[in-house]
């Protein structure tokens, strides 16, 4: 099977795809539920400072050292923008945007300078080369591995241990930070350690999908599971299930149009989000005009019994209690006024007698349940 | 090379021209955006760019820089659109809405640079230049565009000042003069796109996001009303960018967009140190005077306390006892305030033991004292 798989370069390439995903998703649905999803858009253009530095200082762009080594950078952008909002001079999105581009630039500066003639040129920096993984090989036993699907695989593996490990921290400092410090379990601390572990999935996936295709693995498969579930476990499924369909879906569309594979798998996670957002089950849009219109529908047929109580058995019943008065004192046009009857009447609510609406039973017992919650005078 | 032929550089002449006119519109525009605390919305806007940059190419069949700067501006406003349409109705947060934007729209962009590249159309050459800037391509043509553009951003400023500088700084205000405060908002929030298409062929997509809140977050440091602040704002990201620019030209093979991002980055650095008031340097001097004036006083207080505690004014307190009490060595601010008249050493009678010297107030210190005393006495009560 392991050899199957290491003769298809389609399957490589989902892979690697769907583990970039993965293992984004792991540590991006922290940062989008705390609210600085933006800290991965800073981080994933100032690891191109760090990948640099280490390939001038090292010659070498992929192993375990590397990796942490450029992903230094990424934990360096977070903590001067932090040190830059603490002197209470900007705002934090105002410190993200100064900080990442600088180091940003010096990374091109020096690729420009120096790295003229290895792979990192700029043009990988932000879009990367996933269709070609499967030529830079490492020899492991009898097999020849891509190197991402091994780094990728290394990534996904830690980011899953720390989520599982620290579960509950995590949990605790993402939706109570105050209570999480009361409780001594340094949440602080447990911050820097998630975004170490973005930044080497960056430093990881960057070969793969460069510095802003990134972004979206981090944002928008976790951003997908917010609009469907309300429970933490499930957002990381689904963002797992999204990057796995995007990564599949992506390829295949790349394949048929002759376009950029990372480019298309990152554009099928932002179809995924347009479909939650619009069909999600209980805060898609869709739902909510739904459920707003049922509410509107609702308090209609509610408005049109409490009428009906309160003229009934009165002396004026015989001109209030008509559909014609419900246009006059209830301001409904005709149409309006004909679904209304119509809706409570196929309810079971009131009864047509010629002209004349009359409350079922069941209707009376509505209004005067909406009238008198309590049932107080009943009594 | 000197200054002179320099200047007189066709290229050049077009490169600095161009800088200037990035760093005078994204300075003005930024401000505001700043200020409203949408700095990154120019990122997520500049990356949207991208795609519009492509569909302006592909409907143009040319590297036809009318229709792509056209098609950058359409995709970039409907970028903030579609970010504030994520946070509006639905669950997803801000940071969530720009960053979803930012890399969805960014992606379209790639996946349609690779279709136009798959074309094989020779007039496509440069046309990856817009994801970092290319200053040296810079036509006289794309001048009068980018100028023009300029224009219209400045003029929309000039003409409005009184209802963005109210929008900016209290909404709520403006609401209640019966001001349309959401299409004020809407159209400088559309207006950065405006910064983002000239910039465009200067920095790229990728480092407009510094373009805009750099030279702001600068010109903020040294001005206190919007006037200045905008005027500043514009002026530093005119130098920077014609700085930044030049480097770029004279250095062949030297991204542009970087050059500039540093040399406005830069400015923001010697900003946030330098800047009366608001720089780091000041405030450090400030903190240590405080500290130290406070020391004074609580040494001064303290020796008025014991001379109190005794019924004595010539009560003659021991250098080691002022240290114990202080918890460190008060040997320094005891000379000082003898310095200023404050106290003064006294020796010992030969007959007492213990050390030879002791301080005493003065006249001038009690009156010091029981100033510094009353002050405090009057914060408590």
């Amino acid at each position: 099977m392991l050899a199957a798989l290491l003769d298809n370069v389609a399957l490589q390439i989902m892979l690697v795809g769907a583990l970039v995903g993965i293992a984004s998703t792991l540590v991006g649905t922290f940062l989008v539920l705390r609210g600085t999803s933006m800290l991965s858009d800073a981080i994933g253009h100032s690891i191109v400072f760090g990948i640099v530095i280490v390939w001038l200082l090292t010659h070498q762009q992929s192993g375990p050292v590397q990796i942490l080594g450029a992903a230094l950078a990424g934990v360096l952008t977070v903590f001067l923008t932090e040190l830059l909002v603490s002197t209470r001079r900007v705002k934090k999105d105002a410190a993200i945007g100064l900080v990442f581009p600088v180091l940003f630039s010096i990374g091109v500066l020096l690729i420009n300078l120096y790295a003229r003639d290895v792979h990192i040129d700029t043009h990988t920096v932000l879009l990367g080369e996933i269709g070609f993984v499967w030529l830079d090989t490492v020899t492991l036993g009898d097999y020849r591995v891509p190197r991402s699907l091994l780094s990728m695989g290394a990534m996904t593996l830690l980011n899953a241990a720390f989520v599982v490990l620290f579960f509950k921290e995590l949990k605790l400092a993402t939706f109570d930070e105050a209570l999480a410090r009361a409780l001594g379990l340094a949440p602080g601390v447990l911050f820097y350690g998630l975004l170490l572990l973005t930044s080497g999935t960056a430093v990881a996936a960057f070969d793969a999908v460069g510095a802003v295709l990134f972004v979206a693995f981090v944002i928008v498969p976790p951003s997908t599971a917010y609009l469907l579930t309300d429970r933490l476990w499930l957002m990381f499924l689904y963002g797992i299930a999204v990057s796995i369909a995007s990564s599949v879906s992506g390829y295949a569309l790349a394949v048929a149009w002759d376009v950029s594979i990372g480019g298309m798998m990152a554009v099928m996670t932002g179809v995924f989000l347009m479909l939650a957002f619009l069909a999600g089950p209980r805060y898609g849009l869709v739902a909510q005009l739904l459920r707003r219109r049922g509410q509107r529908r609702h308090n209609e047929i509610r408005t049109l019994a409490v009428h009906l109580y309160n003229h009934e058995g009165g002396p004026e019943q015989g001109e209030e209690n008509v559909i014609r008065a419900l246009r006059e004192h209830l301001r409904w046009d005709a149409a309006k006024a004909g679904r209304v009857v119509q809706r409570s009447s196929d309810r079971r609510l009131i009864v047509r007698e010629g002209e004349a609406l009359r409350l079922t039973p069941q209707g009376r017992e509505m209004a005067r349940e909406i009238l008198d919650p309590s049932g107080r005078s009943a009594a | 090379m000197t200054l002179v032929e320099l200047l007189s550089d066709y290229t050049i002449q077009n490169v600095v021209a161009g800088a200037a006119l990035l760093g005078l519109v994204s300075g003005v525009l930024g401000s505001f955006a700043v200020l409203r605390q949408q700095s990154l919305l120019g990122d997520t806007m500049s990356h949207a760019a991208l795609p519009g940059v492509c569909l302006g190419f592909i409907i143009a069949g040319t590297r036809e820089i009318g229709s792509i700067l056209l098609g950058a501006l359409a995709t970039g406003a409907l970028a903030a659109l579609v970010m504030l349409l994520l946070t509006r109705m639905s669950r997803l947060k801000t940071d969530a809405g720009l960053g979803i934007t930012l890399s969805v729209f960014f992606a379209i962009g790639v996946v349609l640079l690779t279709h136009i590249q798959g074309m094989n159309n020779a007039s496509q050459g440069g046309l990856d230049a817009f994801l970092f800037g290319q200053a040296a391509a810079t036509l006289r043509s794309d001048l009068w565009i980018m100028g023009g553009i300029t224009a219209v951003a400045l003029l929309l400023v000039a003409a409005l000042w009184k209802e963005f500088k109210l929008v900016s700084f209290d909404p709520e205000f403006a609401t209640s003069l019966g001001l349309p405060v959401a299409w004020l908002e809407v159209l400088l929030t559309v207006m950065v796109a405006l910064a983002v298409v000239v910039g465009l062929q200067m920095v790229g997509v990728v480092l407009m996001a510094a373009m805009i809140i750099a030279p702001a977050v600068a010109a903020r440091q040294w001005s206190r009303c919007l006037e200045d602040m905008v005027l500043l704002a514009a002026l530093i990201g005119v130098a920077g960018g014609v700085f930044g620019a030049l480097i770029s030209a004279l250095s062949r093979g030297l991204a542009t967009g970087p050059l500039i991002i540093l040399s406005v980055s830069s400015v923001v650095l010697v900003s946030m140190t330098l800047a009366p008031e608001r720089g780091f340097l000041w405030e450090a001097v400030r903190r240590v005077r405080a500290r130290r004036r406070l020391r004074y006083q609580q040494v001064l207080t303290t020796l008025y306390r014991l001379a109190v505690h005794h019924a004595d004014p010539d009560y003659r307190s021991e250098q080691g006892m002022l240290d114990t009490y202080h918890g460190q060595r008060t040997r320094a601010v005891l000379r000082q305030l003898m310095r200023r008249g404050l106290v003064e050493g006294r020796d010992t009678p030969s007959d007492e033991p213990g050390p030879p010297r002791r301080w005493v107030l003065t006249p001038a210190g009690i009156d010091e004292a029981e100033r510094v005393l009353e002050s405090l006495g009057r914060e408590n009560a």
